[in-house]
């Protein structure tokens, strides 16, 4: 019985950790596209014209996402799977 | 073809945030995980790193004060040596713990830095309130890394520290060149911009 709680608790911190590691990229995705509906001027390839170079190249809501993306695509996944593996 | 100031300061918080990010999940998953691939294990420090070596120029070409140049100056120095010192551990040539203190020395000669070398009052600009607000941040916040090096298994401590980097990033991306802050924006500050 015991044995089997043990299990239980480890099984259930492992999912709370891989459900956070695996939140973090979409909750920052999520937080730039907030910004950029609530500040829609912030987003200059909505409106390109007369724009000068690096208002073009710098638009912060993008490079929020931008950041939550690779965080989602190139970190977490490697992550998880080591995370497993560990508990496992 | 410089950018504005408000540019570099957006983007040296998509760095921070970046950190703060991988600090997190590393606080989640501890140590010994996030070091499992040996990649992620160079990653942060040498996020920190890099930052630091982009600062200088940074200093060079955006700074038009002596204050405002040694500020910048010592920045670049704290956010290298603490990158390098976590390099050096986690490659093995550094073996103290102690190396660790590097990072709330960082933070405390940073926030140091910020209040020093703000002139002007809270509600002066928003420049200002940042400069002010940023500084007490990392102040405050070196007190996270600080624990984290005599309890370097809490998560608390860890997590903190990342935290208080994605706060920076916030505030970093907050700042705009000349612009007001809760309706305040002193008549000598400047025009306001977009």
């Amino acid at each position: 019985m015991s044995t089997q709680l043990v299990t239980e608790r480890a099984a259930l911190r492992r999912s709370v950790r891989t459900l956070a590691i695996s939140a973090l990229g979409p909750l920052t995705m999520a937080g730039g596209v907030a910004w950029a509906f609530l500040q829609p001027y912030r987003i200059t390839l909505l409106h390109p014209h007369g724009q000068g170079f690096w208002w073009l190249v710098i638009e912060p809501p993008l490079l929020v996402v931008l950041v939550g993306v690779g965080f989602a695509l190139l970190v977490a996944p490697g992550l998880i799977a080591d995370v497993e593996e560990a508990e496992r | 073809m410089e950018p504005p100031a408000q540019f570099v300061h957006w983007m040296f918080a998509t760095g921070f945030l970046l950190l703060g990010l991988c600090l997190l999940a590393k606080a989640f998953v501890g140590e010994e995980v996030w070091n499992r691939r040996a990649w992620r294990a160079y990653l942060w420090p040498s996020l920190l790193f890099a930052m630091g070596v982009l600062m200088w120029p940074v200093m060079v070409f955006f700074t038009n004060s002596t204050i405002h140049m040694l500020a910048h100056g010592s920045w670049a120095q704290v956010m290298m040596l603490a990158g390098a010192a976590e390099l050096g551990l986690v490659r093995g040539k550094l073996h103290s713990p102690y190396w660790r203190l590097t990072m709330p020395l960082a933070l405390s000669v940073s926030g140091t830095a910020l209040l020093i070398h703000e002139q002007n009052g809270w509600l002066f600009a928003r420049s200002a309130f940042l400069h002010h607000a940023l500084g007490w941040t990392a102040l405050v916040g070196a007190i996270f890394p600080l624990a984290a090096v005599f309890r370097p298994r809490s998560p608390v401590w860890s997590s903190g520290l990342a935290l208080v980097l994605v706060v920076v990033a916030v505030m970093l991306y907050s700042d705009r060149d000349v612009a007001p802050i809760f309706g305040h924006l002193s008549p000598v500050a400047g025009e306001q911009h977009r």
